[in-house]
């Protein structure tokens, strides 16, 4: 898509949104629509708006594939990580009282984000995986076929 | 509806563009059913990765269905009957909207009444998955990871495998 | 009379959404069924999928109810009337996993068209035969010589 001149200036200028969008949905998660999962899809969408639009190599610079698989386990880690740490503070599994035991609502707070980070790490992740694992093969049709 | 319109046409492409409007029609339906977490999700994942998803999977194969080689009387006729016996199931399920089902009187009010003062999140679905249900979420969790590892798996790998016995040759 | 004609028509208006959605889901299921090509099929159970999914989130919709997010400020009203947000959570969940594992089926579709060179039910199925065909005749004429 090399000649296609104002896609990708268009792309150069959304992505930047997109990724904030993504945060603020990510962080904003408890007082409006959003959270974890969806934060996690869009910010995977910029990544492989800007694959589609530039190419897979350009793509695999800014974002290694290597950094993508880790942080998919880091995701599940760190939600796991939350529970195990509750687990040693004396409470049940995944209880975030824990996190702030004088104020537990606080805790609730901590823990949710913390969980939801965990979540969004992962779908990232996992959704970036599969594009670079789908793209990164050699089509058996060239481009002009479309 | 564009469902039926997908069961019609014969070019793939035009299946997965037609797929993606599906999702972002259904979005929309979802909104007006107050699931706006949900249909957030659906728009996002289904009118973006999926599409994306579909046109990877068609590059690497092909583009055209072939005309199938069967009647589609049997399956019509499996799908008529499957469809008749949910029909008749439905007939015992409350009404649309009925404040008074069974889905609305159990646990439902019990974390709409709970979750203000024990978790203090404005938006009751965050509260849910993360709190209340977070062995749930801690399991969707990982069976994204092990999907996105079993992707990996079966199509990483072979490249690999091709380079070595080029070399061997 | 009159009152009966009013319930009647309630209940067929209580009712449609189930039969919509049944006849999305019959439309996904035929898709499965009757089409030969995989990459159709997988559509296919993506429109059953996306189906139960709205059925989720109808049987969750309560009369008059709004979406389920308390004001910021958390001063609750108690006369408002809140959906159900319990189907909302199950089916966030479920669409990202089903996602997933719609990438996880096309991958082993890529899979099979490398191996096979096709993506047709029923060419698959004549290769598979002729491979354990010619298995069969390999493997009988080694027990034949050593016979």
């Amino acid at each position: 898509m090399r000649h296609h001149l104002i896609l990708r200036v268009v792309t150069k200028l959304l992505i930047g949104s997109i990724m904030i969008f993504a945060l603020y949905v990510q962080f904003h998660g408890d007082y409006s629509p959003g959270g974890g999962f969806q934060a996690g899809v869009i910010m995977a969408v910029g990544f492989i708006i800007y694959g589609v639009v530039f190419s897979l190599e350009d793509v695999q610079r800014v974002f290694p594939p290597w950094l993508v698989h880790k942080l998919a386990a880091l995701g599940v880690l760190l939600y796991a990580g939350t529970g195990i740490v509750s687990l040693f503070l004396g409470y049940s599994y995944l209880d975030y009282t824990a996190l702030s035991p004088h104020h537990p609502v606080h805790g609730q707070h901590y823990g949710i984000i913390l969980v939801e980070l965990g979540v969004g790490i992962t779908v990232t992740g996992v959704m970036v995986t599969i594009y670079y694992a789908f793209t990164s093969r050699t089509p058996i049709m060239d481009d002009e076929a479309w | 509806m564009t469902a039926f319109a997908v069961v019609r046409t014969q070019s793939l492409f035009a299946t997965a563009m037609l797929s993606g409007v599906f999702s972002l029609l259904s979005a929309l339906l979802l909104v007006t059913l107050d699931a706006v977490d949900v249909a957030f999700t659906e728009a996002a994942v289904g009118a973006g990765i999926s599409t994306v998803l579909m046109l990877g999977t068609l590059a690497l194969t092909s583009r055209f269905e072939r005309p199938p080689s069967h009647s589609p009387v049997i399956p019509l006729f499996v799908v008529l009957v499957t469809g008749a016996a949910l029909v008749y199931g439905t007939l015992d399920m409350p009404n649309f909207g009925d404040p008074n089902a069974p889905a609305q009187t159990h646990v439902a009010p019990d974390y709409i009444g709970r979750s203000p003062h024990e978790i203090d999140v404005p938006n009751i679905v965050t509260a849910i998955l993360a709190s209340y249900r977070g062995f749930d979420t801690l399991g969707e969790t990982a069976v994204v990871f092990t999907a996105g590892v079993g992707v990996l798996l079966l199509i990483s790998g072979l490249r690999r495998r091709r380079r070595k016995e080029k070399e061997d040759v | 009379m009159v009152e009966e004609a009013v319930r009647d028509w309630e209940f067929f208006l209580g009712h449609m959404n189930y039969w919509l959605f049944i006849v999305l889901m019959m439309t996904g299921f035929y898709i499965v069924v009757a089409k030969g090509n995989l990459v159709k099929k997988i559509v296919g159970l993506n429109i059953f999928q996306t189906s139960v999914f709205m059925f989720y989130i109808s049987i969750g919709k309560v009369e008059g109810g709004t979406a389920p997010i308390f004001p910021v400020d958390m001063n609750i009203d108690p006369a408002v009337v809140y959906s159900n947000p319990l189907p909302h959570v199950l089916i966030l969940t479920a669409i990202v996993v089903g996602v997933a594992t719609t990438s996880l089926g096309l991958a082993l579709i890529v899979r099979i068209r490398e191996e096979y060179g096709s993506i047709e039910e029923d060419e698959i199925l004549k290769i598979e035969k002729e491979i354990a065909l010619q298995e069969i005749r390999l493997h009988s004429e080694v027990m034949g010589e050593r016979g």
